[in-house]
């Protein structure tokens, strides 16, 4: 055999790797929020389509702008399936019928200001499509919660094709007759009008809840039982663990619970909380953000928690019939705090660094 | 197995390491075979943790199998024999089995093939033998820790005596992907293996000992149950199949509980790991007076033909073993070592060591390496980390030539193993980054230390000098004073003198 130099520079160990890489991640991810997506698809029809296509897409152009304007390798990046992660989760969390340049501006915003001035995939503090979503929503207050009834594109009064067209490009022309509120924001609404909620959900104006989708709401908060089933995939796979969706949903269920048995005509149920706005969104989806998460189970806790808390916070008492993104944009901000002082136990050591007492460890059988 | 097992199973699997694809096997079912006895073997003089051994031949002697041919020196340090009897045609540089490439020392054997051995004299029943008799027979059979540590085993039976040893381990965990020795010596050895747990037993004064095992090993633990089922002391644990269970720190905590304080050895919590291997050496050692001259070698990787373990004397060229067991392309990459912790030899023309459970010939499809990219924290790394480390700020620090942060984090906690660059989704080599960190602490440390008795030295220096002006001030002072005394006295004589004779 040839004894001479194998290789030039000696590699180091470990000499396998695990089949895993970024990209395989993304697109998994990606792949979970599929069936929820053509669902909503299906609920909202083609100015939906067209929202989440050019959205994605304008998220992608932001990401090649960036790598361009950096002077790096543009491919290897664009590829890793990153920022069309981004466009596709703000896109489910846009207004399905909102216009063409709210998915351009929100895209752009994304991967521009959200994640590429920081120094691209790795280095953002906030999530980038919730620091999109919370721009706009703060920008343009009245196109952001223009909220449509669905309308299944096999139906009869479904826009086709060309009228699509023409809502995602103009606007929706006769508003009055398609909007409808959300859930959660149709209860704030009655209640400063000094309307509890057992008066105002048993109206017959008031929303449908149905665990099936059939409510006014962004793609990813109709769907949110496949929302959640693709979490549970992503569990499966390992791609998240259960920390960070389980605290989470517990931020948000517990002090729901609490309130609504304390006064169930101000407070709405836990049903309700879980199932509505962004919260399977959130937890499965959000929250889990790699890059803007803690890096410990026990940080991932804490984290989760007061997403989860926040979010209550917000949509109880805060002004907006949603905190989702709010919430997590707060906690973002605390991760680093989070992963400072959350720090794992190192075996042999106790919790402040401290070697073990041998004669302690001697004594355990 | 049934639902239920498996999900007892999952269970108990600890919260670190990894499952990498063990690929043990056909390897690991291969009988074991022994190499035909090369015409020269290289004996390292230095295989062992330590100081290195001092040759005892002279080019151009014959010498005969089992001989000692180097001596230990110091404490810490283990003597090499030869592998088989023939002439000593150089002691000198040869190949480092190391990724540099280096030269080290080794002492050149030509095969005779008489494979004539030295007469050896064994005690009848070495249970009447003292505790320190037995680490004596260990010591001067050269017997090391085969599992890859190589420390001498005789200074670790000797801890029995300075502190209170309640526990042997012995580690037939081998979680190294595709290494199979240990498994073949179980399934092939069980009766000497445990002969030597208990000769072990003996010489620590320990009561009782743990045989941990991988369970992706049935047949070794059913080989091992056999064999150890007349002795209670010896409890044979199957442990989860999880990368790095062979190591010492966790094996212990999965068997005992108990956790090595990290400022200690494992001893100081009344324990001492032993490789099933090592068992195996002692048992050769003490009934039957050979020394540690052979080894299975576990020949393994995707470029090799007919892979298994095969017998093979120390010193073997690793390029004969590769020969003998065929290669079917030209290996992309040769490791000593498993993939995850082993190293890459520059060329096959290196020797195999004490502490060598494989060569492995990996083809380019095994050692595909995808392109490092930045971290996403996704935090992986941090799961897998069997010490409970935050590799990912570490490599920041690393990164940004911050060594003392990295340090601060743990960084001299870290074993190594490696789980957290073969977790890592971005390919990024950790284990690099921290050994460089290690090895630029070390030499600044070293620098430190070379400073400081270049200061001290110069301290010294300036304060000697100064004593030494002030003294000479101190004498010539003196000496003046004493001069201007005598010119006194001899004045006044000298008035006297003449006032007497004015007198």
């Amino acid at each position: 055999m040839n004894t001479t130099l194998l290789t030039a520079p000696p590699p180091t160990a470990p000499h396998a790797l695990a089949s895993n890489g970024v990209a395989r991640i993304m697109l998994s991810v990606a792949a979970t929020l599929v069936p929820a997506t053509l669902y909503g698809f299906w609920l909202y029809g083609w100015p939906a389509i067209l929202l989440w296509l050019i959205t994605v897409l304008s998220a992608l152009l932001g990401e090649l702008v960036s790598i361009k304007l950096a002077g790096r390798q543009a491919a290897p990046q664009l590829s890793d399936g990153s920022a069309l992660l981004t466009g596709w989760l703000l896109a489910l969390s846009l207004p399905p019928w909102s216009p063409w340049w709210i998915g351009v501006v929100g895209g752009l915003f994304a991967t521009i200001l959200g994640k590429q001035v920081f120094g691209g995939i790795g280095f953002n503090l906030f999530n980038p499509a919730m620091v999109a979503r919370v721009f706009l929503l703060i920008s343009f207050p009245v196109q952001m919660t223009v909220w449509v009834a669905p309308l299944p594109i096999t139906a009869a009064a479904a826009p086709d094709f060309h009228q699509g067209l023409m809502i995602f490009i103009n606007g929706i022309p006769k508003l009055d007759a398609v909007s409808s509120a959300t859930l959660l924001g149709f209860a704030k609404t009655e209640w400063s009008r000094g309307i509890d909620l057992v008066h105002s959900l048993a109206a017959a104006s008031a929303p449908a809840n149905s665990l099936a989708g059939a409510r006014s709401g962004s793609l990813g908060e109709t769907a949110s039982l496949l929302i959640a089933a693709g979490g549970v995939v992503l569990l499966a796979l390992r791609i998240i663990s259960w920390h960070i969706p389980a605290a989470m949903l517990a931020g948000i269920a517990l002090p729901a619970a609490i309130a609504h048995a304390v006064d169930p005509t101000r407070y709405l149920d836990v049903a309700t909380h879980l199932l509505s706005g962004g919260a399977m969104l959130g937890a499965f989806f959000i929250a889990t953000d790699y890059v803007t998460s803690p890096n410990t189970k026990l940080g991932q806790l804490l984290f989760a928690g007061g997403c989860g808390f926040l979010t209550y916070v917000i949509r109880t008492w805060g002004g907006y019939p949603e905190g989702v993104a709010f919430a997590v944009l707060l906690m973002n901000a605390l991760t680093p705090v989070i992963d400072r002082y959350l720090r794992p136990r190192i075996l042999g050591r106790n919790w402040r660094g401290a070697p073990l007492d041998a004669d302690v460890e001697r004594a355990k059988s | 197995m049934g639902l239920i097992e498996k999900f007892l199973h999952t269970l108990n699997v600890p919260g670190w390491g990894v499952h990498p694809d063990d690929r043990k096997r056909p390897a690991a079912d291969a009988p074991l075979r022994q190499l035909p006895l090369p015409a020269r073997l290289y004996v390292p003089l230095l295989q062992h943790v330590g100081q290195p051994a001092r040759p005892t031949v002279l080019v151009g002697q014959k010498v005969l199998q089992g001989q000692l041919i180097g001596a230990a020196q110091g404490r810490i340090s283990a003597p090499i024999h030869a592998p088989t009897s023939g002439t000593i045609v150089a002691i000198g540089e040869i190949t480092a089995p190391h990724p540099s490439g280096l030269p080290f020392n080794a002492i050149t054997i030509e095969a005779d093939g008489d494979e004539r051995a030295i007469e050896a004299s064994v005690a009848a029943d070495p249970f009447a033998l003292s505790p320190e008799a037995i680490t004596e027979l260990v010591a001067a059979a050269g017997v090391v820790g085969l599992g890859g540590a190589t420390f001498p085993s005789s200074v670790k039976l000797a801890l029995g005596k300075r502190t209170r040893i309640t526990t042997l381990i012995v580690n037939g965990g081998e979680c190294e992907p595709y290494l199979s020795c240990d498994d073949r010596v179980m399934r092939d050895f069980a009766a000497d293996v445990i002969d030597g747990v208990r000769l072990m037993l003996h010489a620590t004064g320990a009561s009782e000992a743990l045989l941990g095992i991988e369970d992706n090993k049935p047949e070794a633990i059913a080989a091992m149950r056999k064999a150890a089922v007349h002795f209670p002391e010896i409890k044979l644990r199957p442990v989860p199949s999880r990368y790095p269970m062979g190591s010492d720190r966790q094996l212990i905590q999965t068997l005992t509980g108990k956790e090595v304080p990290s400022d200690c050895r494992a001893a100081d919590v009344g324990v001492i790991v032993n490789n099933v291997s090592t068992a195996n050496a002692v048992h050769r050692a003490v009934r039957l007076g050979e020394p540690l001259i052979r080894r299975i070698v576990t020949i393994n990787g995707g470029a090799v033909w007919q892979p298994g373990n095969i017998l093979a004397p120390i010193g073997t060229l690793a390029s004969d073993l590769l020969a003998f067991a065929g290669l079917k392309s030209e290996p992309a990459r040769l490791l000593m070592g498993g993939p995850m912790m082993g190293a890459v030899l520059p060329h096959a023309k290196v020797p195999i060591v004490k502490g060598c459970a494989g060569i492995l010939a990996l083809n380019e499809e095994e050692i595909a390496t995808p392109a490092a990219g930045p971290c996403i924290r996704c935090g992986k790394c941090t799961s897998v980390c069997p010490i409970g480390l935050l590799p990912l700020e570490m490599a920041a620090n690393v990164r940004i030539d911050n060594l003392d942060g990295a340090a601060a984090l743990g960084l001299s906690d870290c074993i190594a193993c490696g789980c957290c660059a073969y977790i890592c989704p971005s390919h990024i080599p950790l284990v690099q980054y921290f050994t460089h960190a290690k090895g630029e602490l070390w030499s600044q440390q070293r620098d430190k230390l070379r400073l400081d008795a270049t200061k001290r030295l110069a301290t010294e220096r300036a304060e000697r000098l100064e004593r030494e002006t002030r003294e000479k001030a101190l004498a010539a002072a003196k000496r003046k004073a004493d001069r201007a005394a005598q010119k006194a006295a001899q004045a006044a004589s000298a008035t006297l003198a003449a006032t007497e004779t004015a007198a």
